[in-house]
């Protein structure tokens, strides 16, 4: 199967008259209404606000004024992402009852786009997690295989995106939580440089690797997505915007192009299929006229503890802030504010929460901060320092997004550690801050997708999109799922 | 007994008067009602992230160059993460290695430097309301900007304590950077205390103090805790190190928390927030821009104007008296005139420090030097400046219309003798009591002299004129 923009083709027919943004945005509406059950892909719906953008949209077009490329499009955000007057809650119990005031910067531009807002998807309790399954809502469910999960912790915006019942998402990506579900779903999902998209408004996990992208149906989705969402933002000083948009420069030439390929991102597989299609996607890449540069990461094996190191440190403070006394969930009984903040916290937070918590918290103490922290922060400069000098020798790194295709629900729950090391190829591109897309390049023996990612140096999203979309719009790679509006 | 010495390190906290709070857009005003001046930054909304206040920065650059600081050009923020119901995100921003100011001193009057060791930048947190019961939060002072300044073990005794939190205070209103009231809480002082016996190099174990709110309570805490660690040595036993907190009714200092319950404030880097860099251009741009300092205006009062240290240090604890002063100063030509009338007769009519500091009176530098000048010239006499004076500070008005040109040329002889006959002849009493020999009575003669002629007479001449009167 061949992607195509749906964006692009939406867009298209409601110019041309064909389609009526409300009728779409109803037939979305529809397919969410007969998919969500199984998928538990929503967490929350907003037919009503989504219908009435629909109808601003449509007023436009009859008045024959021109519209935006994502005007009228139905999408989806992440439940961590904040939007005025519509709850965002994480999926935690500590943030039920809570509505944002305030919209987060990519929301706010999207709603000025006129973007048709859904409703929110399910995730790991506050980002914490690869399966979808520790939400507060319950585990969403793999639209290739219900009993499989979706991945996390963007699961529910990679189920919804992949089952049709919303034309794309905005995820966030902390150590893969965009590129593990979209690979999980057989959908692209981007993490964009650390500092290309506003992180204002999104729910901190851990604030040094956070980032926000899309998960889309077409790689050509995902530069329009991400063209429209990155950009300089006052509100977040740690945002210097992109360097260069992306969907003009999808040329699908790519001869000459050097893929650099590190021994160390295969030698974890765990299933022969997915080495293979791992293979046989470098083999098409040379097809294509790239050459394949292989050189050696060896300090790869040390990017899980620093991302967990660093990740739980960062969440320990971020998340210190839910004590139940301004907003959100707070205890029945308690006895004196410090009762109150201890047996919140207790209840509200989700088993895997309290563990990083207690981690992070652990790590960051007085004792052992030099033997955990410190040592992580210096090794994180180290791996950004041996990326940098991999891409001396070539343009973009080809490796698997997991080791794994989407693993059966109830697998996460048993082993924590052993659900941590499935990270261990999404997580470094946190750590260096850099970019990376994850693409489907073909399916295992049980239909279930396999995905690769191809990592680019700081700002340089338009040259792994172009390479993503030269595969893409060669290889058959892609999965077909006959879900959703059809 | 063994004679023991006082050592002291001081931290005092200092609100900025910028307009606006330290990462977000509200408003630092003091004294609305709660959580009035909040925002999703200010009350830590899931999501929100900090934006610097470079104004902040700019005025803590300013404290530390007016404490002979060295200005880092890269400095961070961090988070000291603790769990306090004021403190909304459960973490204070803060600096931890990399303040923005360090190595600076602030020298007191018997020529002692006082080494500050840093000074850094932070936000203020809320504040707990407990009524009807019950406890509340008011966020409205939470990220309101704050400066820590950390002195070394410098201090030696309680008045130099004193002496430097007063300075410093003067440093911060001469360069506009705070109000510095300590009653308001825009200066807070923690005393960090230790004792030995003198003579000794090595530092005691101390304690701090926490939360000095006044020079009075400031003065007995210091006052207390030398005296209990001092018994504690001499009975052979160990000063623990804790945080006590003065108990003002009981006047004694007491634990705040127990060893077991001391904070890690698990210090990082705010990964919301980039370095802070200062240019050296930019410095030196502040670092010109900044008033003469109370020193500066010290040396020059008493080297240049020969004003008395007492004197110059009057003017100069005030600022907007000094500047008042500078400005009268500039344009006569006995500079000490000004101090004297300054002191002694304005500040008569300004009897509180408020007063003083805030000094509105309605006379200008321009119509008191105008005043001045005409002393100087002779063209009046010392009782005419200050009975001018007087008016001019009861009524604004300009010296001209109080001072007309036939005033200004004297009382010509012919005059005041026919004046001295009519108080002669209008005191029988008071000439009788001089002729009987009470040399008090002549007084009341001359004061009769000087009303008449609103105090232009030549006292000399009247008393001659008077005098073969009598």
């Amino acid at each position: 199967m061949k992607p195509v923009s749906k964006i692009k083709r939406l867009h298209a027919q409601m110019t041309a008259g064909e389609l009526s943004c409300r009728e779409l945005t109803q037939r979305y509406i529809d397919a969410i209404g007969r998919e969500n059950g199984e998928l538990n892909a929503y967490v929350l719906q907003t037919a009503q606000t989504a219908l009435d953008t629909a109808d601003a949209v449509d007023a436009k077009l009859r008045a024959g004024q021109p519209i935006s490329m994502l005007e009228g499009i139905p999408m989806t955000l992440k439940d961590n992402i904040s939007t005025d007057g519509i709850a965002t809650t994480c999926c935690s119990k500590i943030l039920q009852g809570y509505t944002p005031i305030y919209d987060a910067t990519v929301w706010q531009t999207l709603k000025h786009e006129n973007a048709v807002l859904l409703g929110k998807t399910n995730m790991d309790e506050f980002a914490m997690g690869s399966s979808c399954e520790t939400s507060f809502y319950g585990a969403a469910g793999n639209p290739h295989h219900p009993d499989h999960v979706p991945g996390g912790s963007s699961g529910g915006v990679a189920a919804a995106v992949a089952a049709n019942i919303a034309v794309y998402g905005l995820g966030s990506d902390t150590g893969g939580s965009i590129r593990q579900p979209a690979s999980f779903c057989g959908v692209v999902g981007l993490k964009p440089t650390y500092g290309a998209v506003s992180r204002y408004g999104l729910i901190a996990y851990a604030s040094s690797l956070d980032q926000i992208g899309p998960i889309t149906a077409s790689v050509e989705d995902a530069a329009l997505v991400f063209d429209a969402i990155s950009g300089k933002d006052e509100m977040d000083s740690t945002c210097t915007g992109a360097r260069e948009t992306t969907a003009d420069q999808l040329t699908g030439e790519i001869r000459g192009l050097k893929i650099g390929v590190a021994k160390e991102y295969f030698d974890g597989i765990r299933q022969p299929t997915v080495k293979d299609a791992l293979q046989k996607a470098l083999q098409h890449f040379q097809s294509l006229g790239a050459q394949i540069v292989p050189f050696d990461l060896p300090i790869l094996k040390y990017a899980l503890p620093v991302y967990y190191i660093l990740a739980c440190a960062e969440a320990s403070s971020n998340l210190g802030r839910y004590d139940g006394i301004r907003y959100g969930y707070r205890t029945a009984h308690y006895n004196g504010t410090h009762d109150m903040i201890c047996k919140t916290r207790s209840e509200g937070f989700g088993a895997e929460v309290q563990r990083r918590i207690l981690l992070g918290t652990y790590v960051l103490s007085s004792g052992y901060y030099d033997a955990y922290y410190k040592k992580a922060q210096n090794l994180r400069g180290t791996i950004v320092g041996a990326f940098h000098n991999a891409f001396t020798g070539c343009d973009v790194i080809l490796a698997p997004t997991v080791p794994m295709t989407a693993f059966e629900k109830g697998f996460t729950a048993q082993d924590a550690v052993e659900t941590y090391l499935t990270d261990i190829c999404t997580v470094p591109v946190n750590i260096a801050g850099l970019p990376a897309v994850s693409i489907p390049c073909g399916a295992d023996e049980n239909g279930l997708p396999i995905g690769m990612q191809l990592i680019g140096n700081s700002f340089c999203e338009a040259v792994i999109l172009n390479a993503a979309y030269s595969y893409e719009q060669t290889a058959d790679a892609f999965i077909a799922c006959d879900r959703g509006v059809r | 007994m063994r004679e023991y010495e006082l050592v002291a390190g001081l931290e005092t906290h200092v609100e900025l008067s910028t307009k606006t709070k330290i990462f977000c857009g509200c408003t630092t005003a003091f004294g609305s009602e709660p959580n009035t001046h909040c925002c999703p930054i200010c009350i830590g909304l899931p999501g929100t992230m900090p934006k610097l206040n470079r104004q902040a920065v700019r005025y803590a650059i300013m404290a530390g160059l007016a404490t002979n600081c060295e200005i880092n050009p890269i400095a961070k923020m961090d988070r000291k993460n603790y769990v306090y119901p004021d403190l909304p995100k459960a973490y204070q921003i803060s600096q931890y290695d990399r303040p923005l100011c360090s190595n600076g001193y602030i020298q007191l009057q018997n020529g002692r430097k006082i080494r500050i060791l840093r000074i850094h930048i932070e936000e203020d947190a809320g504040k707990l309301v407990h009524e009807r019961g019950d406890t509340y939060v008011d966020y409205n002072r939470g990220g309101v900007p704050l400066i820590e300044i950390v002195t070394e073990p410098d201090i030696r005794s309680i008045d130099e304590a004193i002496e430097y939190v007063e300075k410093l205070q003067l440093i911060m209103r001469y360069i506009g950077v705070s109000d510095v009231k300590m009653q308001e809480g825009s200066l807070r002082c923690d005393v960090n205390i230790s004792v030995r016996p003198k003579g000794a190099e090595q530092l005691g174990i101390r304690a701090e103090i926490k939360n000095m709110n006044s020079f009075a309570f400031m003065q007995k805490a210091m006052q207390y805790e030398f005296e209990r660690q001092t018994d504690l040595l001499e009975s052979g036993e160990q000063v623990v190190q804790e945080t006590r907190r003065y108990n003002t009714d009981t006047g004694e200092t007491e634990p705040m928390r127990g060893k077991e319950d001391a904070h890690d404030y698990r210090y990082f880097r705010e990964p919301d927030l980039v370095t802070i860099e200062t240019a050296p251009q930019e410095v030196e741009q502040i670092k010109a821009a900044l008033p003469e300092l109370p020193d500066a205006k010290f040396a020059r009062y008493t080297e240049a104007y020969g004003l008395s240290e007492t004197d110059a240090n009057i003017l100069i604890k005030y600022r907007r008296v000094a500047e008042f002063f500078d400005a009268a100063a500039k344009l006569v030509q006995t500079p000490k005139t000004v101090s004297n009338l300054i002191i002694t007769q304005i500040f008569r009519r300004l009897s509180t420090e408020e007063q003083k500091e805030a000094f509105e009176i309605v006379v200008t530098p321009q119509t008191l030097a105008e005043l001045i000048a005409l002393r100087e010239s002779g063209k009046i006499n010392n009782n005419l400046l200050k009975s001018t004076l007087e008016q001019m500070l009861d009524t604004g008005k300009p010296v001209a219309a109080l001072i007309d040109e036939k005033d200004l040329g004297g009382v010509d002889e012919a005059t005041l003798r026919e004046i001295c006959r009519q108080v002669v002849a209008e005191n029988p009493a008071a000439v009788q009591d001089y002729r009987g020999g009470k040399e008090a009575a002549f007084k009341a003669l001359i004061g009769g002299v000087m009303k008449a002629t609103r105090g232009k007479a030549n006292a000399l001449q009247a008393t001659e004129i008077l005098k073969s009167l009598l």
